[in-house]
């Protein structure tokens, strides 16, 4: 069987359609199966839907995404309350200690993110790794600073890259590789993205897994949960009625 | 080749070289014996030789690379192969 490669993290102008149009049909023809772009949270579902028709007119499956930026635990928890059964994927970009703590251990939280340049703001350390392994959220990384950074940002991003790819391999925190662009010619083929993984140091199988099997588990895992027939995990409803 | 103009064959050469010394250094650069085959300039498309033992650090340069000659540009992989003639075969599949 074919593998199915995802990027969870296409950053689509809603309203710039044909912009939007172009990188979807580039993204299709590069060889993804599924894409997810972030939308603001005051998104009404209905234009979430038109998107997803064009999608499935270009043959690429799309997953809805959100991302929350809190400042505190306390916004956390109400933006997950609110918006979690909205989005079919929830990540959270922790822009400080208490909010990466808590989203780590969230199992509502799909995917953590850290801030690209600021080294020092990304909160990904042993702690962090183990609170997330014990509940579902994935590390994504983001492939656009490798390709627009030159010279030492570049340097100290791939090093950062290196010692967190480490500790999520340690705790065994499922990596997901996004692309992160806007434009289409800043997208690459899955295969070139896992090349451009080989610079932090995961081997060819947590590379493959990064760019297909993981981000195809979390938005296989949340469909289900968001399907009306879903009742806890295990449990689903089979058939309604009044001769069951 | 993804790119708005048609960069001739050196300017492609180099910054395939340019790519792979920006991310390894020319150390790395020297492993590699990159080397330019063919390059079709209306296809935009090139055969490029490298070492087995350096693929995926030639695959990653490839991957880097945002211009040609100052023009915005991607490189994209089509096929890998070990003889140039099962290359053409593969690429027209």
């Amino acid at each position: 069987m074919r593998r199915a490669f995802a990027d969870l993290h296409l950053r689509l102008n809603v309203k710039d359609p044909a912009t939007a149009l172009r990188v979807i049909t580039k993204a299709a023809a590069l060889g993804y199966r599924l894409i997810a772009a972030p939308f603001p949270s005051e998104t009404r579902r209905d234009e979430i839907a038109k998107l997803k028709a064009v999608c499935s007119e270009a043959k690429i499956d799309f997953a809805s995404r959100i991302d929350l930026r809190p400042r505190t635990q306390k916004e956390l928890m109400q933006q997950l309350r609110r918006l979690r059964r909205k989005f079919e994927v929830i990540c959270v970009a922790c822009e400080n200690k208490q909010v990466a703590r808590h989203a780590a251990k969230d199992r509502r939280v799909d995917l953590l993110n850290f801030p690209l340049l600021d080294i020092r703001r990304r909160f990904f350390d042993r702690a962090e790794a183990e609170l997330a392994s014990n509940s579902l959220a994935a590390l994504e990384i983001d492939v656009k600073p490798l390709l627009v950074l030159e010279g030492p940002a570049r340097i100290r991003f791939l090093s950062s890259l290196r010692r967190e790819a480490a500790i999520a391999k340690e705790f065994h925190v499922p990596i997901v590789v996004s692309s992160g662009v806007s434009e289409e010619r800043l997208l690459r083929r899955p295969r070139e993205m896992a090349a451009l993984t080989f610079l932090f140091g995961l081997d060819e199988a947590s590379v493959l897994k990064a760019v297909s099997q993981n981000p195809v588990a979390i938005v296989k895992r949340n469909r289900e949960k968001l399907s009306s027939k879903f009742v806890a995990p295990g449990i689903r409803v089979i058939k309604e009625g009044k001769d069951c | 080749m993804d790119s708005d103009g048609v960069p001739s064959r050196k300017e492609f050469i180099d910054a395939v070289w340019s790519a792979v010394a920006k991310l390894y250094g020319e150390y790395g650069a020297s492993q590699t014996s990159l080397a330019l085959i063919d390059y079709d300039l209306e296809e935009k498309t090139a055969v490029i030789r490298t070492s087995l033992a350096t693929l995926d650090l030639v695959r990653a340069s490839l991957a880097s690379i945002t211009c040609v000659a100052n023009r915005e540009a991607a490189v994209h992989v089509l096929a890998v192969s070990g003889t140039i003639k099962a290359l053409c075969k593969k690429v027209k599949r």
